[in-house]
Order: C-alpha cells, then sequence, then structure tokens
C-alpha cells in the first residue's frame, strides 16, 4: 500500500536539508494532510519518510525588531493559544480559531497548512493579508542557506507552490501590524466545525476613524489558489465605510473572483456567499 | 512491500518496543499490534474522534497518525486513562449521567474530556461544547455527554482545590 522503505526523525535543520538534498524524501510534519492523501492515492509517499518534528529551529512564534517569525511545526493549537496572535494578527487567530476540531488543531501545523496548499486552507487568508514571506531552507550548494518569498507569489494552484523539492519550509514572518490596524476572517460552511471552508473572506487595514488605509482583501476557495482582491482593495482605499462604499467593493469582489462548481457548492452559490459574507465582514468593521 | 521500522515510546506509562510497517497508522498499531481495542476506528480520516489519543499530552486523531512518528513519545489510551483518578471521575460520571448509550464513541470522548480537564479552561458549557467538536456521537445528542464533563470538571476541581 505504501511505498515507504525508510523512516528518518533528524534534529537540526541542517540535518534536514542534507537528507532533503539526498532527494527521494516526503516530509512529515503532523500529518493530518499526508495520512488520508497517502491513503486514497491522492499522494506517492517516496522511499524516505523524513519526519521534522524533532527539529527544534523549526518551533515557536517570536517578536523582534518589529517582525514576527513563526516556525514551520507551530500547531493551529499553539497559534490559537498565543496571545500575540490573538491581540495583534487577529485575522490568524480568528481563522485557527475555526480551523477542524481540537484534535485536529493539536496536530496540525501551519507549515503543512502553507505546504498542503489548498485553494481552501484557512491560514492562507490571513497569512495573505498580513503580507506574510515563508522562509525556504535548503543545503542545494552544500550550505545551509534561506530565501524569503512572499506568500502570494509561493501558492502557485492547487497542492502546487514554489517550494524547490530540496527545500524545507522552515517559517513565516510579517511584520507587526501599526496600532490601529484591523484585520478580521470569516469562513463560511455548513456547520461550524470540522468544515472545509465554502469561502473564506480576510480584511486587514490600517483605520483611521471611518476610514480604511493600506487596505488588503483577501478570499480562499473561490480559485485555484487563495487570492488578494486588488479591485475590492482600490474600492476601499482611503473611503469611510458607508452602505454605498461597501455596496461598490463588494460588487467589485464579486467580479473579480473566479469559483468553480463542485461537491461542496455551485459557482453561483460562492459567488453569492462571497458578496454577502464580504459585506458583512465591512458592515462588521463599520460598526465596531 | 514496505519496510518495518523499530519504534519505542511510553505507553499508558510503560516502556515499549515494536516493530511496525513504516506507513502503518497509529490506530492500526494500538489495536492490531498491541491488543489495545478501547480506541476505536471509525471514519479513518479524522472526522468523528472515535481513535482519540493523547501524544506527548495534546489530544490527536491516531488513525492520522504514523506509527513510526510515536518514536520517543508519550502516549496515553482509555485503557491507561481509565487506570488513573481522572478517568474514575470521568468514568464515574459518565455513569451516574447516563451518557453512554452504544458506547462506540465512549472512548474517544472520555480521553478528549480528560484534555480539557488537565488543560483547565473553565467549565462553561460553551467551551466544553466546542472542546468535543471533533467527536461524534450517533445516540445521545450530546447532552448528557456535556453533562457528565461539566459535573467532572467541578468534581476535578473541588479534588484539586481541597
Ligand atoms: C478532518 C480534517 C479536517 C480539516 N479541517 C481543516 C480546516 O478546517 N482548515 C484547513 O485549512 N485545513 C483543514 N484540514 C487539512 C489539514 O489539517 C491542514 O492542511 C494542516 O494544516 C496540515 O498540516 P500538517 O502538519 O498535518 O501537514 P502534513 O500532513 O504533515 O503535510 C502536508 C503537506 O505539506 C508538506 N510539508 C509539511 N510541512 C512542511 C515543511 N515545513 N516544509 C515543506 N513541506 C512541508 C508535506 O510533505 C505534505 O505534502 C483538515 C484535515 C482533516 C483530516
Amino acid at each position: 500500500m505504501s511505498g515507504i522503505s525508510n523512516y528518518v526523525a533528524p534534529r537540526s535543520l541542517d540535518e534536514a536539508a542534507e537528507l532533503l538534498r539526498a532527494g527521494n524524501v516526503t516530509l512529515l510534519a503532523g500529518g493530518t494532510d499526508l495520512m488520508p492523501q497517502s491513503r486514497n492515492g491522492r499522494t506517492q509517499l517516496r522511499p524516505t519518510l523524513m519526519s521534522i518534528r524533532r527539529v527544534a529551529e523549526l518551533r515557536g512564534i517570536s517578536e523582534a525588531a518589529g517582525n514576527v517569525r513563526i516556525g514551520a511545526l507551530t500547531t493551529i493549537s499553539e497559534l490559537r493559544d498565543s496571545v500575540l496572535v490573538r491581540e495583534r494578527l487577529q485575522a490568524l487567530w480568528q481563522a485557527c480559531d475555526r480551523f477542524a476540531s481540537d484534535q485536529i488543531r493539536n496536530a496540525a501545523t501551519i507549515g503543512g497548512n502553507i505546504c498542503n496548499a489548498s485553494p481552501a486552507g484557512d491560514t492562507l487568508v490571513p497569512l495573505l493579508v498580513l503580507d506574510a514571506q515563508v522562509e525556504l531552507a535548503s543545503k542545494s550548494n552544500g550550505t545551509l542557506a534561506t530565501r524569503a518569498v512572499p506568500i502570494a507569489d509561493f501558492l502557485l494552484g492547487p497542492g502546487q507552490t514554489a517550494r524547490a523539492a530540496t527545500e524545507i519550509l522552515s517559517g513565516i514572518v510579517l511584520a507587526l501590524p501599526p496600532r490601529h490596524f484591523i484585520s478580521s476572517f470569516f469562513k463560511f460552511g455548513t456547520r461550524p466545525a470540522l468544515d472545509i471552508s465554502l469561502i473564506s473572506v480576510g480584511l486587514a487595514a490600517r483605520r483611521a476613524g471611518n476610514a480604511l488605509h493600506d487596505v488588503r482583501v483577501a478570499f480562499g476557495a473561490v480559485a485555484p489558489r487563495p487570492i488578494r482582491a486588488p479591485a475590492a482593495e482600490a474600492a476601499l482605499e482611503g473611503k469611510a465605510l458607508d452602505d454605498g462604499v461597501i455596496a461598490v467593493a463588494a460588487a467589485a469582489a464579486e467580479a473579480e473572483i473566479h469559483p468553480i462548481s463542485d461537491v461542496r457548492a455551485s459557482d453561483w452559490y460562492r459567488r453569492e456567499m462571497v458578496r454577502n459574507m464580504f459585506t458583512r465582514v465591512l458592515a462588521h468593521v463599520r460598526d465596531r | 512491500m514496505s519496510a518495518t521500522v523499530d519504534i519505542r515510546f511510553r505507553l499508558n506509562g510503560v516502556d515499549t518496543e515494536v516493530t511496525v510497517p513504516a506507513g502503518m497508522s497509529t490506530l492500526e498499531m494500538l489495536r492490531e499490534r498491541l491488543d489495545l481495542t478501547g480506541t476505536k476506528y471509525a471514519c479513518g480520516e479524522g472526522e468523528c474522534g472515535a481513535c482519540t489519543i493523547s501524544v506527548d499530552g495534546v489530544t490527536v486523531n491516531s488513525c492520522l497518525m504514523f506509527a513510526a512518528d510515536c518514536d520517543g513519545r508519550e502516549l496515553l489510551t482509555i485503557e491507561g486513562l481509565v487506570a488513573s483518578p481522572v478517568g474514575e471521575v470521568l468514568r464515574a460520571s459518565f455513569a451516574r449521567n447516563g451518557a453512554v448509550q452504544c458506547g462506540f464513541c465512549t472512548p474517544g470522548i472520555m480521553m478528549q474530556a480528560q484534555h480539557v480537564l488537565r488543560k483547565h479552561k473553565g467549565c462553561e458549557r460553551a467551551d466544553l461544547q466546542r472542546a468535543i467538536e471533533g467527536n461524534l456521537c450517533r445516540c445521545t445528542g450530546y447532552v448528557k455527554i456535556i453533562d457528565s464533563i461539566a459535573e467532572a470538571c467541578v468534581t476535578a476541581d473541588t479534588e484539586q482545590g481541597a
């Protein structure tokens, strides 16, 4: 059933990158995507299964020089329990709060969520509006080196990323949002728990009075990858939030998404939900 | 043909060594290799929570975890829980409140309940409801299960305070 012939669990990033350079490795974090996908045949496991959970460099949430760094192995529960995330990165906290179930949150990592690159991956929409960068580590030239890639450039399509086979996603880095910065995430599904998003909405902006500046809008599950929505952002930029502005922004959003119909919802339904839920998120920000 | 891996871990307080196929799940290892059949197999994809166990102090779906990845860890299953004081508090409370009908979901729910009691984030019903979102019960309608956990939560509090 599985083609695994070897299990390894390196203790340092250097060792993990070296093993990856040798090739034929499948990386394992929490396993909540990998286990079901390897069983239903969607993912073919390579001969070496490499668990990265012992790599200390991949753990923890830290703040330095105005930046927040989140290690790739940070679980959804750890993010949800973090005061820094709850108070300063609200959209990410909201996504973690509504993620699957407690058992899944305890195992699932943010690195796994990003590398799985599902169009409905719940941390991706907040990371897009928070302008996060992903950090990729490799030893392709013999020494350990990292590069940073904006999350929007990293996600290429369903299950597809800009990660080279020799690279490990080591962490996520983002600028700690300034004061008066608001961010918000809303996920719509058929039940509150254990549901893959039918659509999701992310919003971030600096708020001055009733007006929003540096507006960032993103949507999940309405395109082959989670996307930013530049037309909706432009419709909101610098404007005071009133019913007219909200209606124009919601119409712009509906026009720039391209959802599909699948077992969970039709494209028409997804468009309606984006327009309605985005309107609701904006009204909520206005009334707060 | 998949190769095997030799692993060691602590299981319900006992050092354990076992050889498993590299692709085997922790649930399969518990039930089929170690004869611990209290942990149940139902959906096999993380939706139902019947296979909930605790690994290094947090609950996970054992069907989604590679057995090989148990190496070096500390596992607690329902068999270990019921032999502990908190397990006894939960067992008594589930029995007193009639929280068990067919019983298939009960081990997973009790494992999740001990996690809630240990993390100790209060005994509010709304919090308890959210804490067991990952456990399906098709008999009880959950009310008596929440009653039981709430009561055990208060009992555990009193005992800790005393
Ligand atoms: C019942 C159920 C409910 C779920 N609900 C949700 C939900 O509500 N929202 C949601 O977004 N997702 C959900 N998921 C999907 C899944 O839990 C998440 O995508 C999770 O974050 C994956 O993380 P993991 O650590 O388990 O990844 P794994 O399964 O270990 O890995 C996933 C993929 O990423 C690769 N990978 C992992 N870490 C790294 C790294 N550091 N560098 C490079 N590659 C890496 C792996 O090789 C693999 O291809 C659900 C899954 C299940 C089974």
